[in-house]
């Protein structure tokens, strides 16, 4: 089985982390996994893409049309790539940031206010952990408990940001529980 | 060892090194410049060069002057990059040194754009510079064999006394897949005291060595350029190297397709396989020496009703596909190149209307 | 909507895509005016170099040419030769015209090529993400120099008007800065006088601006000026290195 989801937003929001810590937690599980920037001339200032892909077989080809799930960070990506998402998918939808909804009834929509939750916890910074956190939950997609280590492990080298990441890991498990 | 995620960019750099290769000099360009910053960082780790040069015309020529001296050294670049190195490279043909070029091809011609493309096919097969010579050219189709090709190139460089080209696309450079760093492909550097430079002291020799390409007595020039010829014969033979994709059973058609748009069509063909269509393929992963055999005999078998060569160029492969089939079958082209490649759904949908108008 | 400035007639209304704070902006605006005030928009044809400044042919209203990285020079020299008329300028960083196209622009500034070179010195590669220039200050990171850049293994930075100036060829050369309104003014007075030169059909001309790269340097859009004040101005001397008779 393949899924993939994509995650987008603005440069700066930390978008490829997000992809980037999903994929790591499923190699550790191991799945194939495929991480699949956007590059180009969007990339300053626009609108910053990149889709994961996790199989239990070899995965071919990376341009993905019509993705499982997707995590929007900013309006014009819900906009532009809601439209596109499989039927049963898991919107996510950072609501500090998005006033308004898919406007879909085939997918799951996930309603998270990642920058206002990640604000409560001391800084904006950690909204991307919250999202993968939450959108991991609804999808299970990947063990949350490996994600949580490869958030860990990503921090590791800057020891005095764990602890608001580990909260703001919780908090996105949280808000995904309530939802 | 474990497997790590790695963006194929760093893998190849990271892949040099555990080939033996510290030796690096490039120039930055998008999409390959992670290449350059990876190296940067690592080099020095390990002891290795790590330069930037002033410009890939200069790039072309330290690879030159390292190389002469028999020592392992790679450059990475991107299409317009590779066009100022070809002069080297040619040079570097003439001379016959070993070096490794790497190309994560964007769009062109000229400026073109920064996004995947497979447009520098004809340069990379047909030599790309002037004189008449080849260059070995690697194929990856996703970071685990960008490793491995990396790897192999540096013993296949010194066995053939050339250039080595490993030809990748945007994507490739771009994109993040776990790999594993094999430990049975380090292959030792082979001797050169018998044609490098590397000091008559050094090699406890009287004799000197030259490297050079110039050759004014037009004998001893269409000696040499025999010599290179021998050599691109012998790669005929011995490096030839693909994958058959779907190919055991009948197949209502054959694709031809290498690097990422065989991973697109290896989709394609799996969704067709579904739905209860057939289609087989064939991916070279040696552009040069061409697959020509088993492109050949694959698409003779008699379940095939179209031979369809799926690249991110505008139809240059399918002239190498024309000459494997020796007129037996048409060909057909299908692709893009200005950055967007095909889905799995609109290859399948072509392969499919092809079918219908058969 | 209020207008606090017009916009010169040699710049179009299209967006530019620089970066907040960058200073690309304030060379093209004042290049566009020296174009406006001089008259010669009509028979201007810019170069644009491959660089951040690439698409600069979107932002200025007169014929532009496309250049390959650095070869900018070679095509202002071509179409200077045919058409001596025209009024040319080729727009420049400092890895386009500093490293790659060192060779292009020694040598058209040797043979007093009659037109003007606008050089953006930001001391980076902006557009392919932050990589050393030869312009990169000792010690000062980039992707490629990321413990900062070490002068024992890639030398000291080019100083391209001093350089310039030693050849014996007459030439207009001179550096400035767009860091504040008493260093703009400057600029804008040595890029008029740049033109001049060029309509006259007196010698090559060539005016460096040091400028500020925000994003590639780490740095907000005020620190930026404020490390380019203290860093950059101390090693590259504003002013006029050399004059035609
Ligand atoms: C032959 C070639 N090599 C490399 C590149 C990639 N490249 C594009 S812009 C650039 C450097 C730009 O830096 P600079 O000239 O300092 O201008 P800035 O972006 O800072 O304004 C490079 C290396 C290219 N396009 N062509
Ligand atoms: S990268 Fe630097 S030079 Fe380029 S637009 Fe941004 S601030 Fe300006």
């Amino acid at each position: 089985m393949q899924k993939e989801v994509m995650f987008a937003g603005f440069g700066g929001q930390g978008i490829l982390l997000s992809a980037k810590l999903l994929a790591y937690a499923a190699m550790k599980q191991g799945a194939q996994v495929m991480w699949i920037p956007s590059y180009g001339p969007e990339m300053r200032g626009g609108t910053a893409y990149c889709t994961v892909v996790v199989s239990d077989r070899l995965i071919g080809s990376p341009i993905i049309k019509n993705p499982a799930h997707l995590v929007a960070m900013n309006r014009p990506s819900l906009e532009k790539f809601a439209p596109v998402v499989k039927p049963g998918g898991v919107v996510l939808i950072n609501s500090s940031l998005i006033p308004v909804r898919s406007g879909r009834t085939d997918i799951q929509e996930l309603i998270v206010p990642a920058n206002d939750a990640a604000i409560q916890l001391g800084s904006v910074k950690c909204a991307n952990i919250i999202a993968v956190s939450a959108f991991a939950a609804k999808s299970g997609m990947v063990d949350i408990e490996i994600l949580r280590k490869c958030v860990q492990e990503e921090f590791s080298s800057k020891p005095k940001l764990i602890p608001i990441n580990m909260q703001a890991f919780d908090e996105g498990l949280k808000i995904a529980a309530a939802s | 060892m474990a497997k790590v995620l790695m963006k194929g960019n760093e893998a190849i750099g990271e892949a040099a090194i555990r080939a033996g290769c510290l030796n690096y000099f490039a120039y930055p360009i998008t999409p390959q410049s992670e290449v350059a910053e990876y190296l940067a960082k690592r080099m020095p780790e390990v002891n290795g060069v790590f330069l930037q040069g002033e410009s890939e015309v200069a790039v072309g020529y330290m690879i030159f002057g390292a190389a002469a001296c028999g020592e392992r050294v790679m450059t990475t670049s991107s299409s317009p990059g590779v066009s100022l190195m070809s002069e080297a490279i040619s040079y570097i043909a003439g001379a016959r040194c070993p070096a490794v070029f790497v190309n994560i091809v964007r769009g062109g011609p000229g400026l073109g754009g920064i996004l995947p493309s497979q447009g520098d096919y004809f340069q990379a097969t047909k030599g790309g510079g002037h004189g008449d010579y080849h260059l070995l050219v690697l194929a990856p189709d996703g970071v685990q064999e960008a490793v491995e090709m990396t790897m192999m190139a540096f013993p296949l460089a010194e066995k053939y006394r050339g250039p080595v080209m490993i030809m990748g696309d945007g994507l490739i450079g771009q994109m993040m897949e776990p790999v594993e760093f094999p430990e049975n492909l380090y292959v030792p550097p082979s001797n050169k005291d018998d044609w490098a430079t590397t000091g008559m002291d050094k090699r406890g020799s009287t004799k000197k060595n030259i490297v050079k390409s110039l050759y004014l007595d037009p004998k001893v020039l269409n000696q040499n350029n025999l010599t290179l010829k021998a050599q691109y014969e012998q790669m005929k033979r011995e490096e030839i190297r693909f994958e058959a994709y779907n190919t055991d059973g009948d197949y209502q058609a054959l694709i031809v397709s290498y690097g990422t748009m065989s991973r697109v069509c290896k989709t394609a063909i799996d969704n067709m396989k579904e739905q209860g269509l057939e289609i087989g393929m064939i991916r070279p992963k040696t552009l040069f020496p061409f697959p020509e055999k088993a492109i050949h005999d694959a698409a003779i078998k008699p379940s095939c009703k179209r031979v369809i060569s799926i690249e991110m160029s505008m139809g240059q492969m399918i002239e190498d596909v024309e000459r494997s089939l020796k007129g037996k079958r048409e060909v057909t082209w299908f692709g893009q190149c200005g950055g967007d490649i095909y889905t799995p759904e609109e290859v399948a949908e072509h392969v499919v209307s092809l079918l219908k108008n058969n | 909507m209020g207008k606090t400035f017009s916009r010169p007639e040699a710049l179009s209304d299209a967006h530019t895509h620089y970066c907040p704070g960058c200073t690309h902006g304030i060379a093209h605006r004042l290049v566009a005016e020296v174009i406006d005030e001089l008259g010669i928009r009509g028979r201007t044809v810019g170069i644009a170099p491959v660089g951040c400044a690439v698409l600069a042919y979107n932002y200025f209203s007169c014929d532009f040419q496309e250049a390959a990285h650095g070869r900018a020079p070679a095509m202002a020299t071509g179409m200077k030769r045919v058409r001596p008329d025209l009024m040319v300028f080729t727009y420049q960083g400092d890895g386009d015209l500093a490293s790659i196209g060192m060779g292009e622009i020694v040598h058209a500034a040797n043979r007093g090529e009659k037109f003007t070179t606008i050089f953006i010195n930001n001391a980076i590669y902006g557009m392919t993400g932050g990589q050393m220039a030869p312009t990169t200050m000792p010690g000062q990171r980039a992707t490629t120099a990321p413990t900062g850049r070490n002068v024992e293994e890639t030398g000291m930075p080019i100083r391209m008007c001093e350089l310039l100036s030693s050849l014996a060829t007459p030439g207009y050369i001179a550096r400035q800065a767009l860091l504040k309104p008493q260093y703009i003014n400057k600029a804008k007075k040595a890029i008029k006088q740049a033109f001049e030169y060029q309509m006259a059909h007196k010698c090559f001309s060539f005016v460096e601006l040091v400028s500020t790269c925000p994003t590639n340097w780490g740095m907000t859009p005020l620190n930026a000026l404020k490390w380019a004040e203290d860093t950059l101005i101390p090693y590259y001397p504003l002013g006029e290195f050399k004059k035609p008779e």
